[in-house]
């Protein structure tokens, strides 16, 4: 359900970005931009909190009118961020929570990918494939 | 196709023209008019049918593994005849194509066959082109293969580059040539594409791979060159070819796998180990293949997403490798013959098998190894079921959905096991082992048993005295019935009855307040014999102390109907003497014992027996003396394990039994009430037993003249028994308490279903 979905390095540049084409990208992109202030926010709220699944998902990062951003770090400062539609019937806080989950995983996987190296561009099909999947649940 | 060039070509051959109509006929050339693709696979396959001798039946086309290729008389340009060979690759109908066609019709099909493969092509899975392959059967010479037709092709098909179908066309050329010295026709081409290029895995893994490129371009040419001498050679192979129709594009031979074994063997010499994802990216780096593609190439093998490549893994990244350096286009998903066996190697040889079929199949278990037009399919669920083990892996939850592996947090606390009614299972807390029979016989025989209720009961508290009191007042009122029904544990279903039900419910431990008495009020287990004791020292200790609510009767104490009597000696306490006074004064005290013992006794004697009326009074007569009895006995009872006390306080019992009513003349015999006493003052469960057990008492007591003589047991036997008639108190007071609140609740729910009824009867008006 998320109409944008992105990946951001530890030096807040992005790995991978994609939106659904429904409007303009641009505006997605700067959403996720100004989401990586609150995200640092509360990375360094964390301190030396427990990294646990919890902390990783970081939740709610800030409401629009239109939509939301939800934020989840891993645990090498890996910032995945999601923008989905507020008109959606309020997603779940797990369904969230299992969306990033399978974002990581499929990250993990990027990663494991000795052909990868990071701070590369992810260019995985399974990685497309997988988030296509989430977004077209959306439409 | 038309039939006429169809026609042409198998006049060539020394095929009966019969054969060919015979032929036409069943390819459904005839009835469809014309000779379209799958027709005319259906027909050269018949063709061969017919050459190699089988009977002439479609059948035979499936069934004969090694039909020869159909033997044409290669009247025109092998070429051509080989790249339309090429192109039939519909799998399925792996028409035994010849080499040879006649060039235009051939050329017609190898372009009709390039544009349907190009249709095809652009499907996930290259296999579906490389199934031209029919023909080429025999990879000996893979090295060059792949180049070959690849450059044979561009050469060939002009504009017409689809790498795939060009591929197969080629390819087999390269075979006859036996470039590399590979064992000619040995293995099978199964397959078809990606099987050939040998040369480039030979290439990039032993020596440098530019120089495996330069090699391979020189072999392309004189494949080129030498694709005519290739045509008998191809026969053979096509023949082997044929058997391998059905096969897997994405193959891996025996040799290429060998190959790869060995390949892998430089790098992790444990067959069984792993390779690491460095190691696999320094030598696929070789390749020289971008790396992006590299990179799709270790997501598709890398099965378990591990980040190493076992040998399953290895050998089919490698082999996807070749196919990519020999053009083919790398597949979205991993193909069914490539994937990592689920299960153990040797069942995938196994399964894999075809006749002259290359060994390895890496199909999944469940996949049918050796049905290539089921790969795709099996690529795709196989990758579902990837996905789905990674996400059991991971725990992952389906978005949504209430599947939540991860919820294994959400540990439902059971209810707490104490408060339900963990129904101790009643406890003899009978000491002896005497009790335990007499209690067996008396339960048997009488209705009241609770032998262990007294005993189960008893732990609780001290303070429950009172409570018992005023339970054994109940009790007095109530008759035998009552008492039966306080029997609990043992006593009848009927009895308890509703009684019993509170009880259970009261008591919490039962769960099904509403069942029928059944069998195990169960009391609380406080009231084991530890806590019996317990409760002695409760007595000394605390004088007075009622905790009532912990009667920990067995349900079976039922409320007794006479509040009024209880309340009196419930009130005592083994501290209150005052109130017991007033009570023994009304009878004739002397009785040391605990009056609830006594009355227990009492109350299981008389279930018995059928004074109940006497029972009664000596009941309230107990009543009042067990208070008071308690009351000096409190002091007294504390020390002694139960069952003494309990002997004791039986005895005494019996003796105010006796002394109190005195001449009520029991009936039953002293001995047995005596037992019956002790029993119940073991269990000393309801307060319905009280009153039986007063009356019991009673009557033992006046049957028995046993009072002055044993004076000095007495003595023993009265602190016993008034121990004992402690510890029922106590356990009565809580059982009366639990029940109180039972009836409190009971209440509360009348008032409130009156209220309802109050609600609903102005509508009812209506």
């Amino acid at each position: 359900m998320a109409v944008c979905i992105a990946v951001i390095a530890k030096e807040n540049y992005p790995l991978y970005i994609r939106s659904t084409p429904m409007e303009n990208e641009l505006k997605f992109h700067y959403m996720v931009h100004t989401s990586l202030d609150v995200v640092d926010e509360k990375i360094s709220a964390m301190g030396k909190a427990l990294v646990d699944q919890r902390e990783l998902y970081l939740g709610l990062l800030y409401p629009t009118e239109d939509y939301k951003v939800y934020g989840f770090v891993t645990n090498s400062k890996v910032k995945l961020v999601m923008v989905v539609d507020s008109s959606n019937t309020a997603l779940r806080d797990n369904e969230i929570r299992s969306m990033f989950r399978k974002l990581h995983n499929s990250y993990t996987d990027v990663m494991c990918n000795p052909f990868y190296n990071p701070g590369d561009r992810i260019q995985s099909r399974a990685f497309d494939n997988m988030v296509t999947s989430m977004m077209i649940q959306v439409c | 196709m038309a039939e006429p060039a169809v026609l042409t070509s198998a006049d060539d051959q020394s095929t009966d023209m019969t054969f060919l109509f015979g032929i036409m006929e069943l390819c459904g050339a005839t009835r469809l008019g014309y000779f379209g693709r799958s027709q005319f696979y259906i027909a050269l396959k018949l063709v061969a049918v017919a050459q190699s001798g089988f009977p002439l039946r479609v059948e035979s086309i499936n069934t004969v593994k090694d039909l020869p290729l159909p033997r044409f008389v290669a009247s025109k340009n092998e070429q051509e005849s080989r790249h339309a060979a090429s192109y039939s690759s519909d799998s399925e109908n792996q028409g035994s194509y010849s080499g040879v066609i006649p060039p235009p019709p051939g050329r017609g099909q190898v372009k009709k066959g390039s544009i349907s493969h190009d249709a095809v092509q652009p499907r996930a899975s290259a296999d579906q082109q490389e199934p031209a392959s029919p023909i080429v059967s025999p990879q000996q010479s893979p090295p060059t293969s792949p180049h070959t037709w690849r450059k044979h092709n561009r050469h060939s098909s002009g504009g017409n580059n689809e790498r795939p179908l060009a591929g197969p066309g080629p390819f087999w050329s390269p075979f006859g040539e036996a470039q590399s010295g590979s064992s000619a026709g040995d293995t099978v081409w199964s397959g078809h594409s990606p099987p050939p290029p040998q040369e480039n895995w030979v290439s990039f893994a032993d020596t440098p791979p530019t120089s495996t490129l330069l090699t391979m371009h020189p072999a392309s040419v004189q494949d080129q060159t030498t694709v005519r001498t290739v045509a008998s050679a191809t026969t053979a192979n096509e023949i082997r070819r044929q058997s391998s129709s059905y096969d897997d594009p994405w193959k891996i031979t025996d040799e290429q796998r060998q190959y790869y074994i060995n390949q892998f063997k430089t790098i992790q010499p444990d067959l069984n180990g792993f390779i690491p994802g460095s190691a696999a990216k320094e030598f696929f780096t070789k390749s020289k293949l971008p790396i992006l593609e590299l990179s799709h190439i270790w997501e598709l093998s890398d099965f378990d997403k591990d980040g190493a490549l076992t040998l399953d893994e290895f050998c089919a990244a490698f082999h996807l490798v070749v196919a990519r350096k020999n053009g083919y286009d790398l597949p979205e998903k991993l193909p069914e013959s490539l994937m990592p066996k689920l299960i153990d190697l040797e069942d995938a040889a196994d399964v894999g098998d075809q006749p002259g079929e290359v060994g390895y199949s890496g199909s999944p278990a469940e996949a049918p190894p050796s049905k290539s037009p089921s790969m795709p399919s099996l690529n795709q669920t196989w990758p579902e079921l990837n996905q789905s083990s990674e996400q059991w892996e991971t725990f992952s939850e389906r978005s949504s959905s209430s599947q939540t592996l991860t919820q294994f947090d959400s540990n439902i606390a059971p209810a707490d096991p104490d408060t339900a009614i963990v129904h101790p299972v009643p406890i003899r807390m009978t000491p002896s082992k005497i009790h335990m029979q007499e209690m067996e016989l008396k339960r048997t025989s009488s209705d009241h048993t609770n032998p262990t209720s007294p005993l189960l009961v008893k732990p609780s508290d001290l303070s429950e005295e009172n409570k018992i009191n005023s339970t054994v007042k109940f009790a007095s009122g109530n008759t035998v019935d009552g008492y039966s029904s306080s029997d609990s544990f043992t006593s009848d279903p009927e009895q308890i009855g509703s009684n019993v039900t509170r009880q259970r419910s009261h008591s919490g431990t039962s769960p099904d307040n509403i069942a029928p008495p059944p069998p195990p009020p169960r009391p609380q287990p406080s009231h084991s014999r530890s806590s019996s004791l317990d409760m002695n020292r409760t007595f000394t200790v605390t004088t007075g102390q009622q905790q009532a609510g912990v009667v920990a009767h067995p349900p079976a104490v039922p409320p007794r109907p006479q509040p009024s009597q209880a309340p009196g000696p419930v009130a005592h306490r083994p501290v209150d003497a005052d109130g017991l006074m007033t009570h023994t004064s009304t009878s004739p005290q002397q009785i040391p014992e605990q009056p609830n013992f006594a009355d227990f006794s009492q109350f299981e004697v008389l279930a018995a027996s059928n004074v109940n009326e006497e029972q009664d009074d000596e009941a309230e007569k107990h009543a009042e003396v067990l208070p008071v009895e308690k009351a000096s006995d409190s002091a007294s009872s504390l020390r002694v394990a139960k069952a003494d006390s309990k002997t004791e306080e039986k005895t005494a019992a019996s003796v105010p039994a006796n002394v109190s009513k005195g001449t009520a003349p029991l009936a039953p015999p002293p001995k047995p009430v005596r037992r019956r006493l002790k029993s119940e003052d073991e269990l000393r469960p309801d307060v319905d037993e009280h009153t039986q057990k007063t009356g019991v008492l009673a009557a033992v007591l006046a049957s028995q003249p046993s009072i002055p003589r044993s004076v000095g047991k007495d003595k023993k036997a009265i602190q016993a028994s008034i121990r004992r008639n402690k510890e029922t108190n106590t356990v009565l007071a809580r059982l009366n308490s639990e029940l109180q609140q039972q009836l409190k609740d009971v209440l509360e729910e009348r008032i409130s279903l009156e209220v309802q009824l109050e609600q609903l009867r102005p509508f009812s008006h209506l």
